[in-house]
């Protein structure tokens, strides 16, 4: 079959099906035994330098930080990380030196409240390589085809652009409709961190409201970690399967850390800390500010909960609780 | 555009710009920024009606006030459905969305966009988020509406320096060629001097309607290419007292995307 356009990106994360269902074979197990560990001993365990990571969540909505902060604190270095509607995790990740490649998709921005100034300068300096460009569609069929064993999954989008160009894709013609095709590769991460309302011990987890992409990411990751508000009990997870959207088997540890995705949201429970994103976006303007915040809030704290209280505490938790369900007017003191 | 001062501002022009082009009854995929606002305003005045999608999962939500991301709680406050990513893009390049919402930084006449890079991609000068949601959105809604808030020469340019998200690509048929779906593209660009739409025949970005106060002329200097002028040009209509009410105290209070 004639490839009518090969994207010039690195192609990470991706393997033969047959390789990836014998690593499937050997590393995952079936077994139902107990995973809790801590967001260290997690980390220690599943994630290597040179990684291909990947975090769940969107945005700055229910992302892992308790694990992105031990990464950091355990001085993890040359990771690969997959920038899927990746702000503030991907963001402080590259800043602080840990991830220095990445593949893009959405990065370097907060929404709203504007650019990236940390992990921009990482790039514009050249610390931090582009290695290839998607977009979000492309990024969650990379998920998808891994996640299905499969090699690819066809689509329409990103045809025709620079996108495409510098995307690990190919273009092909569909054999039955006879008009181009981008084949979206397999892609399998080395490890994936996902944020969940409640799981039990073994790794069964639901989340509340959207799942994003953590349907197909939490399938495809050779490694998951995830962490949890809350452990809750196997029987619990068995009255009401309908709401499992992680199941065990695809899990290799779970952590709770209530309030774990702080200064993110977390659906239902708390909303973003504006005052300490606020914090980071100011900071994060020059490498010293970058070296000032994880001086404060990651190398000079022993584990999340400190970091909590350093962040307000009991307190500022209550008022996100509040600002989630709308009884707090809205304030972004990230404006200028 | 010589916008009455003590009225309101541009960016609460361009919302309720962007709100006039929607339909009751359709569907309308947003990006982040004022394509929110705008289709928060559409629903709460003339399209009660309109289904507002975000990439994350979020399916005809009521929101309750401004999002700050595409991807928080608010996106599926009193939605249809909170679902995922895979299903909304599946949904998307299945054909059921109508309009597609986007910002942009730098945009040329086919209504190519770049959100990637200036400069050069492996060294640039200045790096930018990356596609997003945006090459999706563009591949596939049946029409596409672009909002850039700072119409000149930097922003309406001869050739985009990375081509992020298609628009016409490089002329008539160029879509259909690269494999996008048929009948799809561009149908809007709202600045702050005017709307434009695409002619017919060589997909080129056309003038349709003057914001109040603004002259050809002043179109023609804020653009690297030339617009094409059609013999008869309107002028954009502007906001009620009771659309900025809904504004400023329903939907943006804290006045973050709204302000000057």
């Amino acid at each position: 079959m004639d490839i009518l356009q090969q994207g010039k990106g690195q192609l990470v994360g991706w393997y033969d099906p047959d390789e990836a269902r014998e690593w499937v074979r050997q590393n995952k197990s079936r077994e139902l035994k107990d995973k809790t560990m801590s967001a260290k001993e997690a980390v220690s365990r599943f994630v290597k330098d040179g990684d291909f990571i990947a975090s769940g969540g969107f945005g700055h909505t229910r992302v892992s930080m308790a694990i992105i902060y031990e990464i950091i604190r355990q001085k993890k270095r040359n990771l690969i990380m997959a920038g899927k509607t990746a702000v503030h995790d991907f963001d402080i990740l590259v800043s602080s030196g840990c991830v220095n490649r990445a593949e893009v998709a959405y990065s370097f921005g907060h929404e709203l409240r504007g650019l990236s100034p940390g992990s921009r300068r990482m790039v514009q300096t050249g610390q931090c390589k582009v290695i290839a460009e998607t977009s979000n569609a492309g990024y969650q069929w990379r998920w998808l085809a891994a996640m299905m064993g499969v090699s690819f999954v066809p689509s329409r989008t990103m045809l025709g652009t620079d996108t495409m160009a510098h995307s690990s894709c190919k273009v092909i013609e569909d054999p039955f409709s006879g008009k181009p095709v981008a084949l979206i590769p397999a892609a399998y991460p080395d490890v994936a961190f996902i944020h969940v309302h409640r799981c039990d011990v073994h790794g069964n987890a639901q989340v509340d409201g959207i799942i994003v992409e953590d349907f197909e990411l939490a399938r495809c990751a050779r490694r998951l970690i995830v962490t949890t508000e809350e452990v809750i009990d196997n029987e619990t997870i068995r009255r009401e399967p309908w709401r499992t959207s992680i199941p065990f088997m695809v899990v290799d540890a779970v952590v709770e850390v209530p309030y774990g995705s702080h200064p993110c949201e977390m659906p239902g429970m708390y909303y973003y800390d504006e005052d300490h994103i606020a914090e980071w976006l100011s900071l994060s303007k020059t490498a010293e500010g970058v070296e000032e915040y994880l001086q404060k809030y990651v190398f000079g704290v022993e584990c999340f909960e400190d970091y909590l209280e350093l962040c307000g505490g009991i307190k500022q938790m209550n008022y996100l609780k509040r600002r989630e369900f709308l009884r707090e007017p809205m304030r972004a003191p990230w404006r200028k | 555009m010589a916008i009455k001062e003590n009225s309101y501002n541009l960016r609460e022009f361009l919302a309720f710009t962007g709100a006039k082009l929607l339909e009751d009854k359709k569907s309308v995929f947003v990006g982040t920024g004022l394509p929110i606002v705008a289709a928060t305003l559409a629903q709460k005045t003339h399209a009660p009606n309109l289904l507002i999608v975000f990439e994350a999962g979020g399916l005809g939500p009521r929101l309750p006030e401004l999002a700050i991301s595409v991807g928080e709680s608010r996106t599926f406050h009193r939605a249809v459905a909170a679902t995922s990513m895979h299903d909304v893009m599946s949904l998307s390049q299945a054909g059921y969305i109508d309009y597609g919402f986007l910002g942009a930084a730098q945009m040329d006449m086919y209504g190519n966009i770049n959100t990637t890079v200036i400069g050069d991609h492996d060294s640039p000068q200045a790096r930018l988020p990356g596609s997003g949601g945006a090459s999706d959105v563009a591949s596939f809604s049946q029409r596409l509406i672009i909002i850039i808030a700072n119409q000149s020469k930097r922003t309406f340019v001869s050739k985009v320096d990375f081509l992020t998200t298609p628009g016409y690509l490089d002329g008539p048929g160029a879509r259909e060629r690269a494999g996008l779906p048929r009948g799809t593209g561009p149908y809007r660009v709202i600045t702050q001097l005017g709307i434009y739409g695409f002619d017919d025949e060589t997909k080129r970005l056309q003038l349709v309607s003057l914001h109040p106060g603004v002259t050809v002329e002043e179109i023609r200097e804020n653009s690297s290419f030339d617009i094409l002028i059609p013999k008869k040009v309107g002028t954009s209509p502007e906001p009620t007292p009771e659309d900025l009410r809904i504004l400023r105290e329903e939907i943006d209070r804290a006045a973050i995307c709204l302000g000057k």
